[in-house]
């Protein structure tokens, strides 16, 4: 396969990695070396929204508490997004050893994995795979257990602290924040919680130091990234690709010639119509992903990829907040009743109004991104929500 | 009855009596059963010592915490978009067909049920459908039928 424009890296998948080498030579440098060192590499969180990982490990490790915990997030459950899925399968050594990094940084005792139900038939593997490392971190003396938590088919509790509430029992309903994670999380206890692909960017960081992550991307995008490729592509997949890409070198290798459109980040990301590909980076300085990369051709009607979204959104959402649940419903009907005729085109301008309401009004991630695929969709392709 | 009382405790002699058991215990019940009776929330709501209220509120938030009857085989299509995109309507007429039965229902048997859900992360290989824990990917007309005969043969 060849990648003519982008580069192709291989940190995450990469077998030549010995855990138990990596943990004895980190466990030699001071907790301080450690988070300078990712502070130097630049990493930012995996999942999407793109907090520096040494900050986060930073302020929790800064609390008094002598109770911490880490927790690695493989709740992934944006549309569009399946690698931490294959990184789970294929190295998870690697995602406990990052675990086991941070819970020293930290000082814990105790890390959780939250896995999604819907990926429950990894379990018995991943347990298997647990045992082993246990054993090393036994031969090393060093005190920290991982515990795998199911989920059970609820987008919501990848927010980080409806995740919490699931895992103390309770419907998974978004806390307000502050306080947040770092200060009271899981337990009430400073949590760090990081998604799957940040904790083996962080322990690869560890094993090659800053510079060879650093090198790669751009200023506000450091590094490397593993992208979930599908829709209209002939090359649906997982890859890891250095950041910095423009729209349009990803649609010159992944697309079929004829791609319309790009939704990046899923169904809470942004799309980006054709004009647009080429002056559109795909990173934190132009559109952010968790990894959720999805093509569309021009066979495709976006009134449908937009319904289909919305009506996620809408069993999705928690219905805690009014703005989230009855404004899910509420674009609905209203994208529906443009189509129909029932209600003149202008009507759109009041939905969009909505959207924006939400992004500023509801309770958490959910409900406030909502309007990133509404605004992106309803704006670049106004014709196919009327007619 | 007396089953489920079993059942609940075993359960909970396994994960403990807190309240950080009772989504374990919850899916416990699931794994044994594919959904939570009344008497089993009120079963465990004892066992925990917690109000029924905060059982039946705990798992009628989860979608995989079933709380009406599902047959012993619980068919799960992932409707979202990448897999609506890869025909994942003709997938669900499929098995409609085979098993007379509409999404949301359950066969005469009692064997199979019938579900449309969101997202199962398997984007680039879709359409795709879970049964119970068990992923199915890359679904065609005839891969759907092959699967669900084998089903119904166990």
């Amino acid at each position: 396969m060849s990648y003519s424009n982008l580069k192709r890296v291989d940190l995450i998948f990469d077998k030549e990695c010995n855990p138990k080498e990596i943990i004895k030579n980190t466990w030699a440098k001071s907790n301080d070396q450690i988070i300078n060192e990712l502070l130097e590499s630049g990493l930012k969180g995996r999942g999407g929204a793109g907090f520096p990982t040494a900050l986060k490990w930073k302020y929790t490790a800064e609390q008094p508490e002598p109770d911490k915990y880490i927790i690695c997030n493989a709740d992934e459950g944006e549309p569009g997004t399946f690698k931490d899925r294959e990184i789970l399968f294929k190295v998870p050594q690697k995602v406990f050893g990052g675990m086991a990094v941070g819970a020293k940084v930290i000082g814990a005792k105790e890390g959780f994995i939250y896995l999604r139900g819907e990926y429950r038939f990894l379990l018995p593997e991943l347990e298997a795979q647990l045992e082993s490392f246990h054993e090393i971190l036994k031969d090393l003396k060093i005190d920290f257990r991982i515990k795998i938590i199911m989920g059970s088919g609820a987008y919501i509790c990848g927010e980080e602290s409806a995740l919490f509430e699931s895992m103390e029992g309770h419907r998974g309903e978004p806390r307000n924040k502050p306080p947040y994670p770092t200060i009271a999380g899981f337990r009430s206890k400073p949590t760090v919680i990081n998604n799957v692909e940040t904790l083996v960017y962080a322990f690869m960081i560890c094993m090659h130091g800053a510079r060879k992550f650093k090198d790669l991307g751009t200023a506000d995008s450091r590094g490397s990234k593993v992208f979930s490729i599908s829709g209209d592509t002939p090359k649906a997949g997982i890859y890891e690709l250095e950041l910095g890409m423009t729209v349009e070198q990803f649609v010159e290798e992944f697309g079929d010639g004829d791609t319309k459109a790009v939704q990046v980040g899923g169904a809470s990301g942004f799309c980006v119509p054709r004009k647009k590909f080429k002056e559109t980076i795909i990173g934190f300085e132009g559109v952010p992903t968790g990894g959720s990369m999805m093509l569309f051709n021009s066979s495709r009607s976006m009134f449908n990829v937009l319904h289909n979204y919305l009506e996620f959104f809408e069993e999705e959402s928690c219905g805690q907040c009014t703005p989230c649940r009855v404004g899910c419903q509420q674009l609905i009907l209203g994208i529906e009743a443009v189509k129909k005729g029932e209600r003149h085109a202008s009507y759109l301008e009041h939905l969009q109004k909505l959207a924006q309401t939400m992004k500023i009004t509801a309770k958490c991630g959910l409900g406030q991104s909502v309007a990133n695929s509404f605004f992106s969709i309803v704006e670049n392709f106004k014709e196919e929500m009327i007619y | 009855m007396p089953e489920i009382k079993e059942l609940v405790k075993n359960l909970a002699s396994k994960h403990g009596k807190t309240r950080e058991s009772l989504i374990p215990i919850l899916q416990g019940v699931i794994h044994e059963e594919r959904y939570i009776s009344d008497e089993a929330m009120t079963e465990i709501a004892r066992e925990l010592d917690i109000s029924a209220a905060q059982v039946y509120g705990t798992a009628t938030f989860y979608s995989f915490l079933d709380t009406q009857p599902r047959g012993k085989y619980v068919i799960r299509v992932c409707r979202t978009i990448s897999c609506a995109m890869k025909g994942k309507n003709l997938i669900t007429h499929e098995i409609e067909d085979m098993l007379k039965i509409k999404v949301g229902e359950t066969t005469q048997n009692k064997k199979f049920s019938l579900l449309e859900t969101n997202c199962l992360g398997w984007c680039h290989k879709g359409p795709a459908m879970l049964i119970n824990d068990d992923a199915f990917t890359d679904l065609t007309a005839e891969k759907v039928r092959e699967i669900i005969n084998q089903y119904i043969k166990k």
